[in-house]
């Protein structure tokens, strides 16, 4: 800082409020780790050496208390549907999810007994990411896509909706 | 999701223990997916492991009754995710015997090539992983950069990184790309230097070792009754190996040796799939030094595709013939079937009954994982704490979406 230090006066950075918020929204997206099937390996893969997530401010988070982001990696089957939506309820507000994948989509190929025919049907999905399973490319783009809404949302806004997508 | 269940409280030396019941899963960073496990504990000693599955079933030997044989390829992809050309080479040559065909002989060797790649692409990530469990990310981030250089060969071969649906029956599906060779050699120069980096990176690292070493012990007589295979059996010290003992494809033209360890512990199944990856880096050198010329399908229009997509444009019997068998898939006598290989996890076997039509009647898949995990279970097994059950289970390697199936 020695080139810098004492050169500027005080600063003052004119906003919104909402664009803001939103800012530190996006910029901190804590997904949690929740890999079912095959998608999590793709998963893992964008956040690890060569995809390297964390220069979106993407890191993984164990616990779905610390996350803000559910990644539907895999096959939601019904046994497993009740889980999926326990853990959406224990993430704190504002949460999103990303449906990774085709069979969390519509439940792709396993048109069965066992699937749930689209993670949609319990839990509200924000970004779709279609592929099986997506690359990493495929779901940074759909991190990008997640940033772009969070940052039309109103935040502080009465009487919007919390979470409308703007035009 | 962890609920506490206290079962009873006891008196002992003047301090007051409680035994209680721990739900570990299914959503847990541990347990390689949605397996869960229901433990009672008394303290932090374990005394009784009771695994819960079915929370990856998808009914894929169901589906597998309404789809032709070339459609099932795709399903048996997503059984083991980490290796998916070991899961079509099984059913491929499940469908080959009951038809009484073999593959020629280039597709043999471009399907080793192909299923030890994969082998090496899931000991990678089990070798990362199980540190990761214990809490060394590190190793995590290098195997998986090494694991990127499978991925972009498997996309070379076929345009998917993971699912590569490459083998079909009769053959495989493409011929090798240009440059692939070079490719491969180059690969197979690099990986075993890196194998080095790993030991130096973990495998004397002293948390590690006493997480490891002496926990989770399976004697060789206990690892063959619980039918353990693949790296889990040979770590116990049974020299068993279906490519060398039962060998397929041309696999005894190979020069391997089969990766025997002693203790039976975390720690020798996690060396054992070190060393059986240099062991796959030697199959794949000899597989590139020796691959013949010649089909890559078998000439065979009642099962396989027309090759050439010159013929496929001008003569209208062939025609016919892709339309059909994309259509209507190839019919395969009636008959009963059991092939299995060595796949990285251990002994997949498919059982096809085929009733004569173009779809199976039923298909059974036996899955390496679901048999593996069995070994949790209690007996055989010198798990003390909570701790040694994830060392454990990270050892045991299991695939839920293959144990669920």
């Amino acid at each position: 800082m020695g080139a810098l230090e004492n050169r500027f006066p005080d600063n003052v950075f004119f906003s919104t409020a909402d664009s803001l918020i939103n800012w530190g929204r996006k910029s901190a997206l804590w997904p949690e780790t929740f890999g079912i099937a095959c998608c999590a390996i793709e998963m893992i893969a964008a956040g690890c050496s060569r995809y390297d997530l964390d220069r979106f401010g993407i890191v993984f988070r164990s616990s779905p208390r610390q996350s803000d982001v559910m990644i539907i990696a895999g096959t939601v089957t019904k046994k497993f549907a009740p889980v999926v939506r326990r853990l959406f309820d224990q993430m704190p507000e504002p949460r999103w999810v990303i449906a990774m994948g085709t069979c969390a989509i519509s439940g792709g190929v396993y048109n069965t007994y066992a699937v749930v025919q689209g993670s949609d049907l319990i839990v509200p999905v924000d970004v779709h990411v279609p592929g099986c399973p997506p690359r990493p490319e495929a779901l940074m783009h759909g991190f990008v896509l997640l940033q772009e809404k969070i940052q039309r949302s109103h935040v502080l806004r009465r009487g919007g909706p919390v979470h409308a997508v703007g035009s | 999701m962890t609920d506490v269940t206290v079962l009873n409280k006891k008196e002992e030396f003047g301090r007051s223990t409680q035994e209680v019941l721990l739900n570990l899963g299914p959503q847990h960073p541990s347990t390689h997916g949605v397996l869960r496990l229901i433990l009672e504990m008394e303290g932090e000693i374990v005394t009784r492991v009771d695994p819960f599955i079915g929370y990856l079933h998808r009914g894929t030997e169901k589906l597998a009754e309404n789809f032709t044989y070339t459609q099932i390829f795709p399903l048996t992809d997503r059984l083991d995710y980490l290796c998916p050309p070991s899961n079509n080479l099984a059913f491929a040559l499940a469908v080959e015997k009951l038809l009484g065909i073999e593959a020629p002989e280039r597709a043999q060797y471009i399907r080793v090539l192909t299923v030890e790649l994969a082998r090496i692409s899931g000991h990678l990530l089990i070798v990362g992983a199980l540190p990761m469990d214990l809490g060394a990310m590190t190793t995590l981030l290098y195997t998986m950069r090494e694991r990127e250089m499978v991925m972009d060969l498997m996309e070379m071969i076929c345009g998917a990184r993971m699912h590569t649906s490459y083998c079909r029956v009769g053959g495989v599906r493409e011929d090798l790309p240009e440059g692939f060779t070079e490719r491969v050699s180059e690969f197979c120069r690099i990986l075993p230097k890196r194998f080095a980096d790993y030991e130096r990176l973990i495998a004397r690292n002293r948390i590690f070792l006493s997480r490891t070493k002496g926990v989770g012990v399976i004697s060789a007589e206990d690892a063959i009754d619980l039918g353990l295979s693949g790296p889990n059996l040979r770590a116990s010290g049974v020299d068993w190996d279906m490519r060398r003992d039962n060998p397929y494809e041309i696999y005894d033209r190979l020069d391997f040796n089969v990766i025997v360890r002693e203790n039976g512990d975390c720690y020798d199944r996690w060396i054992c799939r070190i060393d059986e990856m240099r062991e796959s880096v030697r199959i794949i050198e000899q597989c590139v030094d020796a691959m013949p010329g010649g089909r890559f399908m078998i000439d065979m229009p009642t099962v396989a595709f027309p090759v050439d997509k010159n013929v496929l444009r001008c003569s209208m019997e062939t025609h016919i013939q892709h339309f059909e068998l994309s259509a209507f898939g190839f019919k395969v006598p009636a008959g009963e079937v059991y092939v299995s290989i060595e796949a990285p996890k251990g002994e997949l076997g498919f059982y096809i009954i085929s009733d004569g039509s173009e779809k199976p009647c039923r298909m059974k898949v036996r899955a390496p994982s679901f048999v593996n995990l069995q070994a949790l279970l209690g007996r055989a097994t010198n798990m003390n704490y909570l701790a040694d059950v994830i060392a454990m289970l990270g050892s045991l390697d299991p695939v839920i979406a293959e144990v669920d199936k």
